[in-house]
């Protein structure tokens, strides 16, 4: 199983250098190897531990709290149907009940090939384009059955790789701060004093 | 695949005044040369060209509310910061999730630089060291324009060190969550920005403004707050206070969804469009789908106490909501009509708050699990009169005392003032009970309808001879 390749820990130890503590990068760092697996493995934990100096029993507590991290291999396309009221009240439970007669699978289940999982998911901020779902938290608006029938086609045939990358990967574009831009971390122990602008005068 | 997909839609302009979605309109919002060409930075130069606290005390004389849900004047809450403790930071909420808000991911996405813009007034004004720009984690697209606009801003010398040639120096840190819904509670996002599991810390000591991220005194603003600077700076207070009421000035970003005509974001005059306007009004939703009549709406957010036709004519104004027994929140109406199941529709909304409790507080973790497994019970028919009883019983554990409602002319209701009493750290728990005590209260004979008929068996023996 797998560490954080050497082009991740890069990225890693760039992302680390923008925090006052490393242990604010846990999440970002969490996000960098789903990218790269798929999942959260358990090699991959013990080496971010490594690299923010947490142990890997930290690294897994914060993990585990939230809903996007996955601890075993999910499907290459995570379906998240909404659930919530706006997108109850526009027929989610009848998308969502196609979703499983179509997929031959409840929702939290993976399909045989790998390809899908279904999960029943809370409200996506889309709430006036409901009922709405996000593929690998890519958003659909105002699906009827039909629309979602197409929606698998199109995924199983490969026709939205362009849009949607495989799961793990969230945001295509990073921040990258060059470092004759970037101020550099202002943490507790290196300032004690109020900012050089509040000295009364106009900056510009 | 239609770029619809890509640029977050549901935004409805209108001939109204518009002071956050001005460039909604371009297909290239996003874009730093658009930004610039449509005035983009110009309220940080403004900004800039006075003394900080001039700036801070414009943004208290303008009363921008805070719009993530409290309403609590933003100029108020920077001054709430110790005297010479430093560094100070800004952690900017992005982490929309209120059941039925849509409002800070359309900023986000469809005018990025806006929002960026917003920050550096801020962290100018309130001599703010450091930003971090907390985006929720599903919001993939959010995070890529975000990303984008933060790139091309270091590189035209608006973000970092020394902005615009000035001693003024911050950096912007694009930070993303992971999914929790209660990580949009201050302290909870300042648990998550520090690496830990998203869990609400206590008030006091943990007010963030003396005691946030790292130990330092924090500003945390919601985006849609911060988007309102730009405009305020370039265009002034005296402008800012003409749009709107003296209490609640400026515009707002409401999302209507459910029922209606045309559910979408509007931008509105705030402190006097009122929920009629809203909902039947032309230039805004048009009325309920079919011309059904209208059953209830959810006025601010699922957290907030529901109200029925009764409340129609209130306008958007916190203290006028508050008295009428719920709240604005974070903007966002949903719309039942005559054929909603209320039970069922109530249910939607506990199961969330039960899902998303943090599992800190007993009484939210236990309570709301409890709340939804009787009322999912009653939903599909196998509840009792008992379990009414219990539903009312798990809620006051977790809010005692007289709960916010509506009035109601037709059942003989006064209304309960927002807001309750609560045995939570913070509103996940209570946020559970609202929609079971709204809906309880006013359509109780749905419930009653619902539970079993199961009619008492008379047993004489257990066994008989023969």
């Amino acid at each position: 199983m797998s560490r954080l390749t050497d082009a991740h820990v890069a990225l890693a130890k760039e992302i680390i250098g923008r925090y006052p503590r490393p242990k604010s990068a846990l999440v970002p760092l969490l996000h960098l190897a789903q990218e790269q697996d798929g999942y959260i493995t358990r090699d991959a934990m013990v080496h971010i531990g490594e690299l923010v100096g947490v142990t890997s029993a930290e690294v897994y507590g914060t993990a585990t709290f939230y809903e996007m991290f996955k601890f075993e291999p999910v499907g290459k396309y995570v379906v998240n149907i909404c659930g919530t009221m706006s997108c109850a009240l526009m027929g989610s439970e009848e998308l969502m009940h196609h979703a499983e007669q179509r997929l031959g699978i409840k929702a939290g289940g993976t399909t045989p090939d790998g390809m899908f999982t279904l999960e029943h998911a809370e409200c996506q901020a889309a709430c006036t384009e409901a009922p709405c779902l996000q593929v690998n938290y890519r958003y659909r608006y105002r699906l009827t059955p039909a629309d979602l029938d197409e929606l698998i086609d199109d995924l199983s045939a490969e026709r939205l790789t362009h849009e949607i990358p495989p799961h793990g990967t969230v945001a295509k574009v990073r921040q990258h701060i060059a470092s004759h831009r970037g101020v550099g971390v202002v943490a507790p122990e290196l300032v004690t004093e109020s900012p050089a602008w509040l000295n009364g005068k106009a900056a510009l | 695949m239609t770029s619809s997909y890509l640029h977050a839609p549901g935004f409805i302009a209108g001939d109204r005044p518009k002071i956050v979605t001005s460039r909604f309109e371009y297909a290239d919002s996003y874009k730093i040369d658009r930004f610039i060409a449509t005035g983009g930075y110009q309220g940080l130069r403004s900004a800039l060209s006075r003394p900080a606290q001039t700036v801070h005390d414009d943004v208290k004389s303008a009363t921008v509310l805070g719009r993530g849900g409290a309403g609590f004047p933003a100029g108020v809450k920077w001054g709430l910061t110790p005297q010479e403790v430093w560094p100070r930071y800004l952690v900017v909420n992005g982490d929309e999730s209120e059941p039925g808000t849509y409002k800070d991911r359309l900023l986000m996405e469809r005018d990025p630089h806006q929002l960026i813009e917003g920050c550096l007034i801020a962290c100018y004004a309130a001599g703010l060291s450091q930003c971090f720009l907390y985006i929720r984690g599903e919001m993939a697209v959010a995070q890529e324009r975000v990303a984008e606009a933060l790139n091309e801003a270091y590189e035209a010398g608006y973000v970092g060190k020394n902005i615009l040639g000035t001693n003024f120096s911050v950096d912007i840190v694009l930070h993303w969550g992971a999914g929790a819904y209660v990580v949009g509670e201050e302290t909870a996002l300042i648990e998550s920005l520090e690496g830990n599991r998203g869990m609400p810390r206590l008030k006091p000591p943990f007010f963030p403004a003396a005691n946030g991220l790292y130990g330092q005194p924090t500003i945390v603003n919601n985006v849609e707050t911060l988007a309102n600077l730009p405009w305020l700076m370039t265009n002034g207070v005296d402008a800012y206070t003409a749009i709107g009421t003296k209490t609640s000035p400026g515009t707002r970003m409401v999302a209507v969804s459910g029922h209606v005509v045309r559910p979408g974001v509007y931008e509105i005059v705030n402190g006097t469009t009122t929920f009629r306007d809203l909902i039947y009004g032309q230039e805004f939703c048009g009325g309920i789908r079919n011309n059904n009549a209208l059953k209830a709406f959810v006025p601010g957010g699922g957290s907030a106490p529901w109200f029925t036709s009764d409340q129609l004519d209130l306008p958007f104004e916190g203290s006028q909501v508050g008295a009428a027994g719920s709240m604005l929140g974070s903007g966002a109406i949903m719309v039942m009509d005559e054929t909603t199941d209320i039970p069922a529709a109530a249910l939607t909304l506990t199961r969330f708050y039960a899902h998303e409790s943090c599992g800190k507080c007993t009484p939210c973790r236990e309570g709301g699990t409890w709340l939804e497994r009787i009322l999912s019970r009653v939903v599909d028919g196998k509840g009792t009169d008992a379990d009414l009883a219990q539903l009312i019983e798990v809620g006051e554990s977790i809010c005692p005392g007289d709960f916010p409602h509506a009035s109601n002319e037709a059942l003989g209701l006064t209304a309960v003032p927002f807001p309750y009493k609560m045995t939570t750290i913070c509103f996940v728990g209570p946020s559970a009970y609202v929609p079971v005590h709204s809906a309880l209260t006013l359509f109780r004979s749905e419930f009653e309808a619902r539970i079993t008929k199961r009619t008492m068996i008379k047993v004489t023996a257990v066994g008989v001879s023969s």
